[in-house]
């Protein structure tokens, strides 16, 4: 995570240098992991149960994509922003302005995303008390607000707290699993859907379920946000992400498992809180608070992880001019963007309170898809603008170009998933990426300096 | 000579905020405002819903039991719903043309721009 009072002069301050692989690691489960706790399971209704596990790994092998390219353009570009700023040195100022969009989109979304979890998962545990009906909108409202509070506070201590409640999400769900292998369950595990109705829409249904495959990982290439306070990018970026990404493997496997054999997959594609609702199945109450807990904080976790790089992405464009500079000012106390923070809260809360789980969750995976697209021509640009030896590279990725060619055909083949079934969302998104790029480069682009969009010290590229 | 941008007014970055704004909600909500946003399951419930007849074995059943679905009438819907994945190859083609074309889009105004910042950065023949 950036410090802002850092990026905001960094002529004058360096962020320090104090993390190592675990740190990487850990800056990325912690923000991906809700994606076990809900979400992924939409993957299930629109392909079965097989068709859930397939997503899960392919969509397992477009992040390890995604983690090859990104480790070699961030180590090398090591500027705080991540993908923004390298798309200002590589593509140009309007792709950074799109990419910094994207970022936003999808973090604001999956914000979203997690506050109506709560909600939900609130009203559900209200009504296993006798208190059905419970009105999810105050939580809703409380949990958006509050955290933008303690955004807006700083959050160094929220970061931090992030990581602990991170850990216990986690633990809880390797807890469950343990538990049922070894008999807590009342209900025993049946998988009979496997064999009996295996791919309930044929091998379409594997491709559709790709789209909300997406879901396990989407986040994880924030890890190399962090590139600046790494102590030693070429060999932690690279390690610390692809060690985050093994972990979620293993955790979107053992999540996919016990939910499988725990709820009827017909129930399972549509649930709000899968891992809670696996607890209630198997009838033990100690699993029941477990992961009620583990629910809490993971969304939690990740809202709050949200709030903050949405805003830094949002402070960014501001300060470059991309965005009314109004946006690029820091907290004279806090030393945080605290006009971004307040500005990103309404539309976080309009989607929040007006749009059902899925479609919030596919405006937050389009956004994300998209810039998983620029990634592949971005990496390509990279190697013919600066081939290797021209410039100095933290860390170089092997087999290049097939890694960029494989994250651009399974992009493709998620977008044919979006399309089955979420097609108007498809179009919607990218006419409004449309509009705002016709509206930046025609009459944003005029208050942006042009030579402050290059700051590495790197020779002229190649070609212009 | 280095471009030196205008200073924008109070009230013009009011006007870009209010842009975006409604650009936002507008181009993301308004599908779902109007009921275009597709991807709703169609249930297809049978008549006189048995457990057996929803294909539900025995550990199913009490699956459901313990997910607040005492009998298989009340599941009847849900067990029952599916997408409908039919298309048509003109939608994906427009699909395809919005997504190809946005990229080309974006790829190629990008590079105007940042040819004017390689030569203010580097300068016109490219010596620094």
């Amino acid at each position: 995570m950036s410090n802002v009072s850092a990026t905001a002069a960094p002529e004058r301050l360096g962020l320090l240098r104090v993390l190592g692989p675990a740190h990487v690691w850990a800056l990325g489960v912690g923000i991906v992991l809700v994606g076990e706790y809900m979400g992924w399971n939409f993957s299930v209704g629109k392909g079965g149960m097989i068709a859930g596990l397939v997503a899960c790994w392919v969509a397992g092998l477009l992040y390890t994509c995604v983690a090859m390219i990104d480790s070699e353009v961030t180590s090398t570009v090591a500027a705080a922003g991540g993908q923004y700023a390298q798309a200002k040195h590589i593509v140009g100022p309007l792709m950074a302005f799109n990419v910094g969009l994207f970022l936003v989109m999808a973090y604001t979304m999956l914000e979203a995303a997690n506050a109506i979890t709560i909600g939900f998962l609130l009203d559900t545990v209200a009504g296993m008390l006798g208190h059905s009906g419970l009105n999810q909108k105050p939580f809703i409202i409380l949990t958006i607000l509050a955290l933008a509070w303690l955004n807006y506070r700083g959050v160094l201590a929220s970061l931090s707290f992030n990581l602990v409640i991170t850990a216990f999400a986690f633990a809880a769900i390797i807890v469950l699993f343990l538990s049922v292998q070894f008999g807590a369950s009342a209900v025993p595990l049946d998988f009979s859907a496997v064999t009996n109705e295996p791919l309930p829409y044929g091998w379409l249904g594997i491709v559709a379920a790709l789209h909300f495959g997406l879901w396990y990982y989407l986040g994880i290439e924030g890890t190399c946000q962090a590139a600046e306070e790494v102590r030693s990018p070429a060999r932690s970026l690279p390690f610390g992400t692809m060690a985050g990404i093994m972990t979620l493997v293993i955790a979107a496997t053992l999540t996919w498992y016990v939910c499988s054999g725990l709820i009827p997959w017909e129930y399972l594609g549509s649930a709000g809180t899968p891992l809670f609702d696996a607890a209630r199945v198997t009838g033990n109450s100690g699993l029941m608070v477990l992961l009620f807990i583990g629910t809490v904080f993971a969304t939690t976790a990740s809202a709050n992880g949200c709030i903050n790089d949405a805003s830094r992405a949002w402070f960014s464009m501001g300060r470059d001019h991309y965005l009314p500079e109004w946006f690029g000012a820091v907290h004279p106390r806090f030393r945080t963007p605290y006009r971004s923070i307040v500005f990103l809260v309404p539309i976080a809360l309009i989607f929040a309170l007006g749009a059902p789980l899925d479609q919030v969750i596919t405006f937050s995976i389009l956004s994300g898809l998209l810039g998983y697209t620029f990634m592949t021509f971005n990496m390509v640009m990279f190697r013919k603008k600066w081939p290797l030896g021209t410039i100095k590279r933290g860390y170089v990725h092997p087999w290049h170009p097939l890694p960029a060619l494989i994250l651009l055909v399974l992009c493709a083949a998620t977008y044919f998933a979006v399309f089955l079934g979420y097609g108007t969302q498809l179009i919607a998104m990218l006419c409004f990426y449309i509009i705002a790029s016709l509206w930046f480069h025609f009459w944003r682009y005029r208050f942006v300096k042009r030579g402050d969009q290059f700051t590495m010290p790197w020779p002229r590229p190649q070609g212009y | 000579m280095a471009y030196k941008p205008p200073k924008q007014s109070l009230a013009g970055q009011i006007i870009d905020v209010v842009v975006l704004l409604v650009l936002t909600v507008g181009a993301l909500y308004l599908p779902l405002y109007m009921g275009l946003a597709g991807a709703a399951k169609t249930p297809a419930p049978i008549e006189n819903p048995t457990w057996e007849a929803l294909g539900q074995n025995a550990a199913e059943q009490q699956q459901w039991a313990a997910l607040g679905f005492p009998d298989a009438a009340s599941a009847n819907e849900i067990i029952t719903a599916r997408f409908d994945y039919t298309f048509s190859w003109t939608a994906l083609i427009v699909m395809v043309v919005a997504v190809v074309g946005y990229f080309i889009l974006v790829v190629r105004l990008s590079d105007k721009e940042y040819r004017e910042v390689i030569d203010e950065r580097f300068g016109k023949d490219g010596n620094r």
